[in-house]
This record gives C-alpha cells, structure tokens and sequence, in this order.
C-alpha cells in the first residue's frame, strides 16, 4: 500500500461521475488507482479504465473487498447500493468515501472540516450544491454570525442525470441540512434549478446569508480566503458577484467551471462534487501515511 | 350540442400574491376566498406566488407561513376545491402533506416545460395523497407544438389528473395557444388546462383560444392580478365565456362583486402592461421576474428593459431570480468601466 507514498484506492461505479473521477485519481500524486469495480463488462467506464492500464472487474464490490492493499473506495452507485456497501467495506477496514446522498457518514467539505473526521470510517461528501456553497456560509458565519443561509443552485439540464432529476427533494433537504450542520447557519434552505439553455451554462450558486454583524470588508475578506482554498482542489471555481451586504443581508455568486476532465466544463456541478472527492481522499491518504510512518508526497 | 362546462380555478390569491409582493395577510386571504366560494368558482388557488415553501429571500418573503394562509382559507370556504402549487426544487414532500392536512384537495406540480420528468415524484406523491394532481408546464412558450405534447404525456403517464399548457412569459398569441393546445389535447386523455399572462395584452384572448382548442380548465385573477402585466381577469373571462354559451358555474355579478369591493381597494400598484411588463412578453422572460428587476434596476441605477433583455438572451427560465441581480450588476460594472 505503501509504494513509493502513495495509497490504493477503487472506485465502485464507473458511471459519468466514476469516469470523471477516474481521471482525477490518475493524476493524484499520493492515491494510486487499484481497481475499477462495475456491473457491466461491457460498459464504457470499464473501457476507459482499461484503456488508462487500470485493473477493472464487472463483479462488483466483492474484489475489492478481497483486495487488502485498498484502503480508501470511492462509491458512486447510489444510496440504495451504498447503504448495502458501506457495512462490507468498513467490515473490510476501507475508508468509504460516498458520492451518494445515502448520507451513511459525517457530512465533510474538504475546505471545512476535513480535519475532524480523519479517522471516520465514512465520509460523505453531501450535495454537488453543497460543496459548493457550504464553505462559503462557512467562512461568513466565522466573521458575521449566519442566523439563515439560502442557496439557489441553477444547473444545465444535460448535466443533471436521472438520480438528481428522481430525487429533487432529497438534494434540497442535504442541501439545506448541510448549510446547517457544517456552514454553521441557524436555519437553512436550499432551492435547485434546472436551466435547459443551449449552449448549456455553466454550473452557478447564490448564497443569501442573513447575518448578525455585517461588517463589508471582514465578510469580503473572509470570502475571498475560502474561494482561494477551494480553487486548490476545483481550479474552475469563481466568485461572479463578491458579497453584497444590504442591511444584514448578504448576497454572494459564484460560478463553477468543470476541468473537463471526462464531464464537459458546463457539468461544474458534477465537477465539483468529483474534485472535492479526491481532495478529501488526498488528505486521507497523507494521514494514513503519517501513522504508518511513511514519506508524505503531496 | 350541449354547452360545454368550463372549470374555472382563480388564482388571485396564488399568482394574484405576485402584485402583492406576497404581502397578503390571511384576513386578506380569506376575505377574498370567501368572496370566490359564493361566487361559484370550482378551485381556489392560494399561497406564495412560486408556490409552497417559496418564501425565501430568491423570491421573497411571504407575510405569513403557508400554513397560516390554508388554516385561514379553508375555515370559510366551503364549496371550492382549495389549490396550491408546488414547484419541485422549491417545495418539498412534506409542503404538501401539511397542506393535505388543511383540507386542500388539488396540486399543481408546476415544472419547467423542458423538465417535466423531474415533477414525476410529487404527482405520485399528490396521488398517494388523495389530491388531483394538475401537471403544470411553465414557459410553455419555450418548446414547439409538438415537443409541448410530448412532455404533456409524460405528466399524463405519471399518473396527472389534468394537464396545463402555461404561458408564464405572456408571450403567446392566441395562433400559439391553439396550436399547442390542440397538439397536447390529440396525445394525452386527461382534460387539458390554459394558464395566460397578459405582457402582450392577449391574456384573456388567450383563454378563450385555448376554450376554442378544447381546454376545459382556465386559470383567472380578479381585476387580472398576477406576476408581470398580470392573468387573464376572472370578471372578463367569465363574461365572455357566458356571451359564448359555455357554462362555468360562475355568477357574473358575485364575481365582479369581489373583484371592485374586495380585490380592488387593497391593490398596492396599477395592474397594467407597462414598458418593462411589456418587455417581457416581447422577450420571453418570467412574469415574476418583473417587481425583482424594478428594484434592481433601481439599485444598480440601469435600465429595466436593458435587465430583462439581457435576461431574455441567456435564456434565463422560471426560478432564476438571482440572476437579476447578477445580471444587472455586470451591466452597471459594464457601465462604468466605459
């Protein structure tokens, strides 16, 4: 596990959001990709992945359960799979990093509490809309107190996939429960858009905080801080409009520009989503080496 | 051949909120619906203007809490059906069972006429609920005849009572209407409903377009409240849906009653088509999109039409209303750096 510092990980699910995924994994320099588990022999991600020389199986979980070098999976099925994965891959001593909203572990955004759950057994990474506005709720909340945060994710329609479109309330409800746990808002709401304009657009959120003390330049400042810690890991996020503060009311945008890596630029919100990922994986990774004593590259 | 019977759903105090900033109180309310039930309306549509659980600082906050404008509404009316509207992404499941829980007795799943699939959730869940579930198709101004129809089945094969062609931007002619009605009317088998604005002046042209096409539900406002220039007025779509012998149930002068003494005296602004209201049946945008853009405008010191415009060219749909704010501050960034 061990070679040259660098962990093995898998991926369960090569779908748009595995595939995408897969990309960014190959150019980790601390994750080493050991496996690509699908359903389908015959699918496109499985391809792909052999394509880039990486060792798939269309048996699902189970070779990777039985493979003890993997120490951190990926799971991009969906909640109902993942809720049935979860037991097996902790049962198995991997660390489960959930792309669903099965919502099984602690809600993490890499930019925000990343550092408490280091040895959580699950993490999960909550709504492609909430990485997305949560650390910025975050960051205001630090400096201004936030008693409401409100977003509003406007999405291309092509990027959003049958599970978003099925369970549209499930992402308004993580969402909004998100902005609470980890933004640290009083009271939270969340609404989602989808936008079938062709060209499509680029993912785009709005942050409306209400908040206790609005002192313009602490919250620009605070704001500016966080979008440079998240652009570390999603290089195509911006801020559009820098915080308005009417009154007590603040009003942030930020647009979101995927990598393009297999999911065109306009899927920012699958992007995301993939990219906040393997950043939690990385810092996993470089935690599971400092226990074992091995060389951090990072 | 028998008159045809023409259901008629009011919703002055649902899009009628529109005109009030969703300012209305529940005394209001139930003024208003009290007035509505004895005039003969079938449904009376009430709540936020963008529907249950919209109150929110994107569309703005309502004067009370939905639950507090139902327990109003249904303590006086005892004929209609009460109505609310969902929009899946702003409402939620349990927005409707609290409202299943005030005696209200039809949904409208309002979605995007290009998204319809994501509203399949909430008509299964206004079914399981006992409700009529209406799919409504905002924007409907936004797909050709025949594409409409093709999303019209799908609410139809989710299992809608009623089907709605909406033209949220008011920006059909009556030909429009026809066409899309009369395509959607030959696909599905569940009757067929029009919802109209009146940024062109056509609202009420429009209403009785589509009666011609065969939709046999209307949706009305008193004194023609509703977002941008408004709906197509109650009093005058009863009137002339008389002159043209369908029956609706409704009693002209009880209706027109409510409207002039009621309605009339609490309106906060002329419900007229003005230059910007106008600009968005011109354009295509959303009606609600029009007392958000004044106030931008106002703010960032630019032109309401410029916001609208522009609006219309990144092909902004229903919902967005941050991206006025976000639109007008780039035009007055644009501005001055010139």
């Amino acid at each position: 596990m061990n070679l040259n510092g660098r962990i093995s990980v898998a991926i369960i699910g090569p779908g748009n959001i595995g595939t995408d995924l897969m990309y960014k994994v190959l150019r980790s320099k601390n994750l080493k990709l050991d496996l690509v588990a699908g359903v389908i022999e015959a699918s496109e991600g499985l391809a792909l992945a052999r394509k880039e020389g990486v060792l798939t199986t269309s048996k699902g979980i189970g070779p990777i359960l039985e493979n003890p070098e993997i120490k951190i999976v990926f799971d991009t099925t969906g909640a109902k799979p993942h809720i049935m994965h979860a037991p097996m891959l902790e049962a198995a001593g991997k660390i489960a990093i959930d792309l669903t909203p099965a919502a099984v572990g602690p809600y993490v955004v890499p930019a925000v509490n990343m550092e408490d759950h280091l040895n959580s057994p699950n993490i999960n990474l909550i709504t492609c809309g909430g990485q997305a506005t949560i650390p910025i709720v975050y960051a205001i909340n630090e400096v201004a107190g936030v008693e409401y945060a409100e977003i509003v994710a406007t999405i291309s329609s092509k990027s959003a996939g049958p599970a978003t479109r099925q369970n549209i309330d499930e992402f308004t409800k993580t969402t909004a429960a998100g902005l609470v746990k980890i933004g640290g808002a009083q009271r939270g709401k969340a609404i989602i858009i989808l936008n079938p304009a062709d060209p499509p657009i680029l993912m785009r959120n709005t942050i409306y905080t209400l908040v206790r003390e609005s002192d313009a330049d602490r919250i620009r400042k605070a704001v500016n801080n966080m979008v440079a810690r998240i652009q570390e890991y999603v290089p195509g996020y911006r801020l559009k409009v820098p915080p308005l503060v009417e009154g007590n009311k603040v009003t942030t945008m930020i647009e979101v520009k995927g990598a393009g890596d297999y999911l065109p630029e306009y899927s920012g919100n699958l992007d995301i989503i993939t990219a906040a990922a393997v950043g939690v994986a990385e810092k996993l990774a470089a935690n599971i080496l400092k226990q074992s004593g091995g060389e951090v590259v990072a | 051949m028998l008159p045809k019977r023409i259901q008629i759903i009011d919703m002055t105090l649902r899009d009628g909120s529109h005109s009030f900033d969703h300012q209305y109180t529940p005394g209001q309310m139930a003024a208003i619906s009290k007035g509505l039930d004895e005039a003969g309306v079938d449904y009376i549509e009430i709540g936020h203007g963008d529907g249950l659980g919209a109150s929110s600082l994107q569309y703005g906050l309502s004067a009370a809490k939905d639950a507090e404008y139902l327990q109003s509404v249904s303590a006086v009316v005892e004929r209609a059906k009460i109505c609310v509207l969902l929009i899946p992404g702003i409402g939620i499941k349990e927005d409707l069972e609290m409202a299943k829980g005030y005696g209200v007795r039809a949904a409208k799943i309002a979605c995007l006429v290009t998204e319809v699939d994501i509203g399949q959730q909430h008509i299964e869940l206004a079914k399981s609920l006992g409700l009529e579930a209406i799919g409504f198709m905002m924007m409907s101004h936004l797909l050709e005849p025949d594409k409409v129809a093709v999303q019209a089945k799908l609410f139809a094969d989710y299992g809608a009572d009623i089907v709605y062609v909406v033209d949220s931007a008011g920006a059909l002619l009556p030909v429009d209407v026809k066409a899309r009605i009369t395509r959607v009317i030959e696909t599905v088998n569940i009757p067929v409903g029009f919802h109209a604005h009146n940024n062109l002046g056509c609202a009420v042209g429009n209403a009785l377009a589509a009666v011609e096409a065969g939709a046999t539900y209307i949706d009305v406002a008193l004194c023609g409240l509703g977002a941008g220039a408004g709906n197509a007025q109650s009093e005058a779509v009863v009137a002339s849906l008389m002159k043209m012998g369908y029956i609706t149930g409704v009693d002209l002068y009880k209706i027109s009653d409510v409207a002039q003494d009621i309605a009339r005296p609490l309106l906060r602004r002329p419900q007229e088509i003005d230059r910007a209201a106008l600009m968005l049946g011109y354009s295509g945008v959303y009606s609600s999109f029009l007392l958000h853009t004044y106030r931008a405008a106002e703010k960032f010191g630019v032109d309401a039409r410029d916001i609208l415009v522009e609006l219309g060219r990144r092909k902004t749909v229903g919902g967005q209303e941050d991206m006025i704010v976000d639109v007008a501050f780039e035009l007055s960034q644009r501005r001055a750096s010139k």
